[in-house]
């Protein structure tokens, strides 16, 4: 990320401080604190893992960091392209980009979920260019039965914990993983309270700077990412400002591959409060609290992802409606409009969007659309979309 | 003297290269791509076949006029016969207008008549200036000689007899285009002869003038056999000759480029249309490479654009980009939108050198993805291609080899690189030879309507 | 896939070609796509339920044991492209929303159906009674059935397959797709059919299926011979049309096979190559492996392109999406769920990208081809995604170098015919200056330096 620091409203504003060192996870996609962490715990794993949910208290139970490897921003990608036709969407380039060059050195496994067959397929390019990195492709089950689907994930997560414990992670432990399920379910409140806020006083919480704050949770351990979200939520208690005459709108995505900072800058420059969004739906994929204490906590794990797993582009809904989960956002965050933004070429959030519109128009909300990639550099186009977004939705909420 | 001819079909230019039987280059020659391909072959082999002779002659100056000046001779006669070349070509377009004229009702008006008679006899005076003036062109290529001259001399005729310059030029536009696709043979011994009696009057002694006759005649009457033809280039598919007689441009620009520099092992190509990246192996047969897809985004025709946007030469985009300080960011080299992204970033305030350095960058870029897909950059990285002659390009070029593969590339980029496709088809047309199965350019006369351009594909974006 | 062939002549030039042809195996899958389509027609007065799948991981035999008729919107969609209409019928979908950037195939089965839904016999197709959401090697089929799903009012089941990450196929795989099958698949066809699973026609299915499937690896195999008799990936999507589509487990299916390997064993005899779209093949320059699904919207052209500089190519990938049965797989009676499960997991796209590459390194080796050629498409990511990376792999296991060409399923704005040209014979006179071993260059003589001089024009 080179994207320069969110703007301190005054040199006094009380979130700078934790705000510089969220944009300095985000710089180096975590890397250097993994390698000091890692010097802190010699012989424990860095486990990276791709978009969009990743069984994080797991590996945290295994003694493991997780890192987020959400794509390489906009970082000029040489050899990465090399291995993708221009039809292809822009993270999986970037990704092998940090790979090639070096920089995940410090990375000791790479866990890629099922969200679409260009990470699938990446994770298998992971094992043909670096043979000495443990790649698994996470498969996750599109059958919400316990019996089906809950057996077969479950199985998934043990296969790879085994094989992460071959690699010198600790072995699996219910106790361990009870305590990281207590602390996901804490950061996972604390996310919801940054919600909180943004809804009902954006002006104190710019989407920009919340997504840093969330963004960097994918570097740290969840009791860390707990402590940043409440120096953060405690910093902007204490800043005073008042409501702006923005329109209120839902950021939605689906997002895997990352837009950049200047996008959602844009956005708000434009006159929108970003008052929802699902730039990190990982974080809060699983909706309600994991069972802590559930006799078997990775049953508890696996029965959370059948039972509360957010509704999104990679997920199979079976019967239920598409883009009534949107609304209930919509309706939650006393939206004015929703704005679509799906990465070039992915194809899940593209084939999802149209659906999701139909809602939209069924449903009497206004939206609108575009498409980014990680290294979109002008915001222009987007800037004067959304402005006229936003006039058109003030006009016409004040028509008679 | 026994030659075979190498032509590649491009979509800007194209060239030709002649070898001799031992593979020495004996003549090159390049023309404008025009909508008539056999045409546009049939010029750059004559302006190849001109270039071999002027080669001879300047040698037989040098033993025959030692005592004179003989490289100024050479260049005094060069530019005659370029003179003389193109008052023929200029006689063929006043014919061609009268004939337009003929047939082009109630615009054709007396006055209009008289207007166009004396633009064209205007042109006639200044084209002894233009050529024998000791000044540069721009370009040698007869459509744009034409073009400026004619509008040069068309504007004051026009504002003289009370006409509007559009009551002139439409006659050229039509007739220009017809001439350009009509097949002339170039009587290259005629042209000589007329050439030298034109600088022979300013000889100093009578002597010179008779040795200067008789290296002409003797240069003008010898005789070239074409012996091998082998033809590759951008419209290749709809190339006019035998199939046999086809060459990949792939392969004939890795030849090429390997031929020029023999310790190439990459070549990279960057043209109007396409970016290839090309690896060959020490004999310089291709063993592998890559071509941009069917979008254009990043190719030369990308900086044409550029160029438009601004009202600048394409040759003034390098030299403007190298004073750049600091290059601006640019990521995306489409070209349907390269126009939208310059006026955005002038508007936001950005430099235009900057901007330009970033577009430079971008682009060189692309061609590196490209040079690791297929294979890397190895030993010799040879540039060719009508970007390689944009300084800005190559430095940027040699700034990310050094970065991503080492500073130990040596890095190969030649004014004349533009002919490596015909140099390497060239060489395959020795090969046919030697193989005993050569074939022959032969043009027939072309035919009344042009070929159709090869429809725009829409573009679906990229990322 | 071989529907579109008759589809795509027009009639005069279809009887030509079958006047010329005396492949009677052509003319069965003719009477049997008609018969199978003429059968749609009538379904809804003939009271019989029809299920909308896919492809790859098809239960043909278990929709056979219930008696319900598959339409394979896939299908639907090449065909499309090989009658020329693909092209507005996408228009339709992005002029409805979608973008230009998603799979084609989606676009144009939508575009078609928001047309009137018009099968290639110009009569509209039945809605479906069910949507079979079986789910092999591909994501966007989820998407494409979503979006079907709010175009009609029927029930949709998901056949959800994972994917072979680590090149083989655990237990805890196989358990899932069975208990799937078990739990929701078949309750949810009893449901429509409004009867039970007849077990016992299901095995008889199964049954038929591995003859057929016997027969098409002895089709495949052939090209191991010099000439090879067939053309694995043009003519070899016509000869799995049947068994990738609505016919495996059938006795037409048998009769199909049975006669197709005996008119190739035939051409073997004879040392015959295959027929292409100008005729018998000629001298066989190349033999070459294709990676990738082809283009349907110039399909001929393409054809040709191979065709006419000699290249036929004795294996592909492509024509094993419906299932790979070179290396053993049958469907097997005895185990009826237990094989579908099996299959499923098995078809090509559903390999990890180094089991692709195993599997494209035996097809260079063992069919002994001079190259490989990997279509790249837009609309498949599924296969696209990895590609080069495979090439590059295949290229250093084997010494023998890969072509790249990019395509389009059925979207023919991306059919550059002038840059696949290129490419391809780029490629074949790359391998013929490789097979030569051209002498070096006369690099010792001097250049004639006037010439080619810095610094002039």
């Amino acid at each position: 990320m080179k994207a320069p620091l969110a703007p301190a409203p005054r040199d006094a504003d009380p979130a700078r401080d934790v705000l510089r060192r969220a944009h300095a996870l985000l710089e180096d996609h975590g890397l250097a604190n993994a390698a000091a962490w890692k010097r802190d715990h010699p012989g424990r794993l860095a486990v990276g893992y791709m978009p969009v949910y990743a069984p994080r208290p797991l590996f945290e139970a295994l003694g493991c960091l997780p890192v987020a490897v959400f794509g390489g921003g906009d970082r000029d990608v040489i050899r990465g392209d090399s291995y993708f036709q221009s039809y292809i969407c822009h993270i999986p380039r970037s990704t092998l980009e940090l790979g090639v060059s070096g920089a995940l050195q410090g990375i000791d496994a790479m866990v890629f979920p099922a969200i679409c067959d260009v990470i699938r397929n990446l994770s298998g390019m992971w094992q043909m260019l670096f043979p000495d990195v443990y790649a698994a492709y996470l498969d996750v089950p599109q059958n919400f039965r316990p019996e089906v689907g809950g057996a077969f994930y479950r199985a998934e997560l043990e296969r790879i914990a085994s094989d992460l414990v071959a690699r010198g992670a600790l072995a699996l432990d219910p106790e361990r993983l009870r305590a990281a399920i207590v602390t996901e379910n804490a950061r996972r409140r604390a996310l919801l309270a940054l919600g909180d806020v943004r809804r009902e006083e954006p002006w104190r919480c710019p989407a920009s700077e919340a997504y840093a704050i969330t963004r960097a949770g994918g570097a740290l351990l969840a009791a860390d990412h707990l402590a940043l979200l409440g120096e953060y939520l405690a910093a902007i208690a204490l800043r005073r400002g008042s409501p702006k005459d923005n329109v209120r709108v839902v950021l939605t995505g689906a997002f895997c591959e990352q837009p950049p900072f200047g996008l959602i800058k844009s956005l708000e420059l434009a006159g929108c409060d970003i008052v929802d969004d699902d730039l990190q739906l990982g974080l809060t994929y699983i909706e309600g609290d994991i069972d802590a204490e559930a006799a078997d906590p990775l049953g508890a794990l696996v029965t959370a992802f059948l039972e509360r797993g957010a509704a999104t582009a990679s997920r199979y809904i079976g019967d239920a409606h598409k883009g009534d989960a949107l609304l209930a956002r919509v309706r939650r965050a006393r939206a004015d409009g929703v704005v679509f933004a799906a990465a070039s070429f992915c194809d899940p959030a593209l084939l999802d969007e149209p659906m999701l519109e139909a809602a939209m128009d069924e449903a009497g909300v206004p939206y609108t659309s575009f498409k980014y990639a990680e290294n979109t550099g002008q915001f222009h186009v987007i800037r004067e979309q959304a402005g006229a977004f936003s006039d058109a939705v003030r006009l016409w909420e004040s028509a008679p | 003297m026994k030659i075979v001819v190498g032509v590649d079909l491009g979509s800007t230019t194209t060239k030709a290269v002649l070898l001799d039987e031992q593979g020495r280059i004996v003549g090159r020659g390049i023309t404008n791509s025009r909508s008539n391909y056999e045409v546009a072959c049939a010029i750059a082999r004559d302006d190849a076949l001109t270039s071999a002779r002027f080669d001879l002659l300047d040698r037989a100056l040098r033993d025959a006029a030692a005592d004179a000046d003989p490289a100024d001779l050479s260049q005094r006669l060069h530019a005659a016969f370029r003179l003389e070349l193109y008052l023929d070509d200029l006689g063929a377009l006043a014919r061609r207008m009268g004939e337009v004229l003929d047939a082009g009702g109630p615009r054709a008006t007396a006055q209009v008549r008289q207007g166009i008679e004396q633009a064209l006899s205007e042109m006639r005076e200044r084209a002894h200036a233009t050529f024998l003036g000791g000044g540069g062109r721009k370009s040698d290529f007869f459509r744009d000689l034409a073009s400026a001259a004619f509008v040069a001399a068309a504007e004051p005729v026009a504002a003289t007899l009370g006409l509007r310059f559009d009551d002139l030029v439409w006659a050229f536009d039509r007739a220009i285009l017809d001439v350009e696709t009509e097949l002339r043979e170039l009587a290259f011994a005629s042209l000589l002869a007329r050439a030298a009696q034109r600088i022979a009057g300013d000889l100093e002694t009578p002597s010179l003038r008779e040795r200067l006759m008789r290296v002409v005649d003797e240069i003008a009457s010898l005789p070239i056999v074409e012996a091998s033809f082998v033809g590759t280039g951008y419209g290749r598919q709809t190339l006019p000759f035998p199939k046999a007689a086809v060459r990949s441009e792939i392969l004939c620009h890795g030849r090429g480029a390997h031929r020029l520099f023999p310790g190439t092992r990459t070549v990279l190509d960057i043209g109007g249309q396409d970016t290839k990246a090309i690896q060959v192996d020490d004999r310089g047969v291709v063993t592998s490479f890559q071509m941009n897809d069917r979008c254009a985004a990043g190719c030369g025709r990308y900086l044409g654009y550029i160029a438009d946007e601004l009202n600048l030469g394409l040759h003034e985009l390098g030299p403007l980009a190298l004073q750049s300080k600091r290059a601006v960011r640019i990521n995306s080299t489409c070209t349907v939108f390269a126009g939208a992204e310059l006026r955005e970033r002038l508007s936001l305030g950005e430099d235009r050198e900057d901007i330009l350095a970033g577009l430079h960058r971008a682009i060189m870029l692309r061609a590196m993805s490209l040079l690791a897909r297929s294979g890397g950059v190895r030993d010799e990285l040879t540039f060719t291609g009508g970007v390689c002659k944009n300084g800005a390009a190559t430095k940027v070029l040699r700034e990310l080899v050094d970065e991503n593969y080492g500073a130990g590339i040596t890095l190969n980029a030649h004014p004349d690189s533009i002919y490596m496709g015909a140099l390497g088809a060239a060489l395959f047309a020795l090969d046919d030879l030697d193989a005993g199965r050569p074939n022959l350019l032969e043009v027939a006369a072309p035919r009344r309507a042009p070929p159709a351009a090869p429809a725009n594909r829409a573009c679906a974006g990229c990322s | 896939m071989s529907e579109l062939v008759r589809v795509g002549k027009s009639p005069a030039a279809q009887r030509a070609a079958e006047a010329e042809n005396k492949d009677r195996s052509q003319v069965r899958q003719k009477r049997m796509i008609s018969d199978h389509f003429d059968k749609l027609a009538r379904a809804k007065e003939d009271g019989r339920k029809v299920v909308y799948t896919f492809v790859p991981g098809n239960l043909t035999e278990l929709i056979g044991a219930f008696g319900m008729l598959p339409v394979l919107p896939e299908i639907n969609a090449l065909q499309s492209g090989m009658r020329g209409r693909s092209g507005a019928y996408i228009a339709e979908a992005e002029r409805g929303g979608h973008s230009e950037d998603v799979c084609s195939y989606v676009k144009c089965d939508l575009g078609m159906l928001r047309s009137g839904n018009l099968g290639p016999t110009g009569t509209p197709l039945p809605k479906p009674d069910l949507l079979l959401l079986s789910y092999t090697g591909c994501f966007t089929f989820m998407k494409w059935f979503e979006i079907l799903k709010a175009e009609y009012d029927c029930p949709v089941v998901m056949l959800h397959v994972p994917y072979q990450a680590t090149g083989q196929v655990t237990r805890e795989m196989r358990d899932y797709v069975v208990r799937q099958l078990e739990h929701d698949v078949i309750p949810a066809m009893e449901r429509v059919a409004g009867k039970k699973l007849d077990l016992d026609e299901l095995v008889a299915q199964l049954t038929r299926s591995a003859r057929a499937e016997d027969a098409i690896v002895d089709v495949w195999e052939s090209a191991k011979a010099r000439p090879s008799p067939i053309d694995a990936y043009f003519g070899g999507v016509y000869y799995v049309g049947p068994i990738f589509s609505s016919f495996r487990g059938s006795e037409d299916a048998i009769a199909y096979y049975e006669e197709l390997r005996e008119e190739v064993r035939g051409r073997a005899a004879r040392g015959e190559g295959p027929m292409t779209p100008d005729g018998p093949m000629g001298e066989q320059k190349w033999r070459l492996v294709v990676e990738g699904p082809p283009n349907w919207t110039s399909f001929n052209d393409f054809w040709r392109m191979f065709a006419k500089e000699g290249a036929v190519v004795v294996a592909s990938t492509y024509t094993r999406v419906g299932g790979l049965y070179d290396y053993g797989f049958r469907h097997d009676p005895r185990d009826p769920l237990g094989t579908l499960a099996d299959y499923c997991l098995g078809c090509y796209t559903n390999h990890s990208l180094p089991a692709r590459a195993d599997l494209l390194e035996k097809y260079v080796r063992e069919y002994q081809a001079d190259g490989f050629v990997i279509n790249s498409v837009k609309s498949c990511n599924s296969f696209s995604a990895g590609q080069l990376l495979l090439m590059r792999e295949l290229e250093k296991r084997t010494g023998v170098p890969g072509g790249f060409i990019e395509s389009d399923l059925v979207d023919p704005r991306y059919f550059g015919k002038a840059n696949i040209e290129n490419r391809l014979q780029s490629y074949l006179q790359m391998l013929e200056a490789r097979r030569e071993g051209r002498a070096p260059e006369r690099t010792a003589l001097p250049v004639a330096l006037p010439v080619l001089a810095p610094g002039a024009t």
